[in-house]
């Protein structure tokens, strides 16, 4: 079954949700280290995402989050109202030409931290997936 | 301790360091809180800074931002600027991203405070 939850485009509003969302994965059973790091940090940063960059930081926009859950597998869709973006422009945080900048790491954490990540043609939706049996963050980004 | 989404940071001398202990978040809602602060002490003439995150849950790639901003501040003021007890958690977001890299980090308050 998904759940989905409009958001008004208020930044106030990341933190209760996300909350909202872990504790569902709590409530199915989930991996509890994988909510409280990746599913926490690739949810908030789509929403911040999305209500700055996507919405504008417009109040009269709105962010839709879509989510399923079972014991092993989390999928969460995270739409707004914007034009979109281009996801293969951003460029790696890592670089040492970048490490300096202010900005630009939401979505490089979250692709590290998510299973799955995919972008609709448009840009304006993210989809991401998070399953339990493929081990920790560190697996995750390759060995550290 | 702050509630869910909140956070609050307590700013101290220990000898001519400025230590701030960060609670709870420090996130896209409330990071400019913390820059603020930070800069006021700097213009203050305060040099020496150390960021001590015992108390702090979460760092979103704003907060990141945040103290990637001060770093630079604080260097092209002539200062120094330690990070201390970050949980398993933050070091892993600070790996993740190189930017354990560009911080001194340091395991506990103690540690900090000797190695400026």
């Amino acid at each position: 079954m998904t759940e989905v939850i409009n958001l008004r485009n208020d930044l106030r509003a990341i933190e209760r949700t996300v909350a909202s969302l872990v504790e569902r994965g709590r409530a199915v059973g989930f991996d509890d280290n994988l909510l409280r790091l990746n599913l926490r940090v690739g949810l908030t940063e789509a929403l911040a995402n999305a209500m700055l960059y996507g919405n504008n930081r417009d109040p009269r926009k709105r962010v839709r989050v879509e989510a399923e859950f079972d014991p092993q597998r989390i999928m969460i869709r995270v739409t707004d109202e914007g034009r979109g973006f281009d996801p293969e422009q951003v460029d790696d945080p890592t670089k040492p030409s970048n490490l300096h900048k202010i900005g630009g790491r939401g979505i490089f954490l979250i692709r590290k931290l998510m299973d799955r990540v995919e972008f609709n043609d448009r840009g304006n939706s993210i989809l991401m997936i998070l399953d339990s049996r493929s081990g920790g963050v560190r697996e995750r980004a390759g060995g550290m | 301790m702050p509630g869910r989404g909140e956070m609050s940071f307590d700013v101290k001398k220990q000898g001519d360091v400025t230590v701030v202990d960060v609670e709870g978040q420090l996130i896209v809602g409330n990071r400019q809180e913390l820059k603020q602060k930070v800069l006021e002490e700097l213009e203050g003439g305060a040099r020496k800074f150390l960021i001590d995150f015992s108390s702090t849950g979460y760092i979103d790639s704003s907060g990141l931002g945040v103290l990637v901003s001060l770093s630079k501040k604080i260097r092209e003021q002539g200062g120094e600027l330690r990070l201390a007890n970050l949980n398993e958690d933050l070091r892993t977001l600070f790996e993740l991203t190189k930017l354990d890299t560009l911080f001194h980090i340091a395991g506990s308050r103690d540690e900090a405070l000797t190695s400026f």
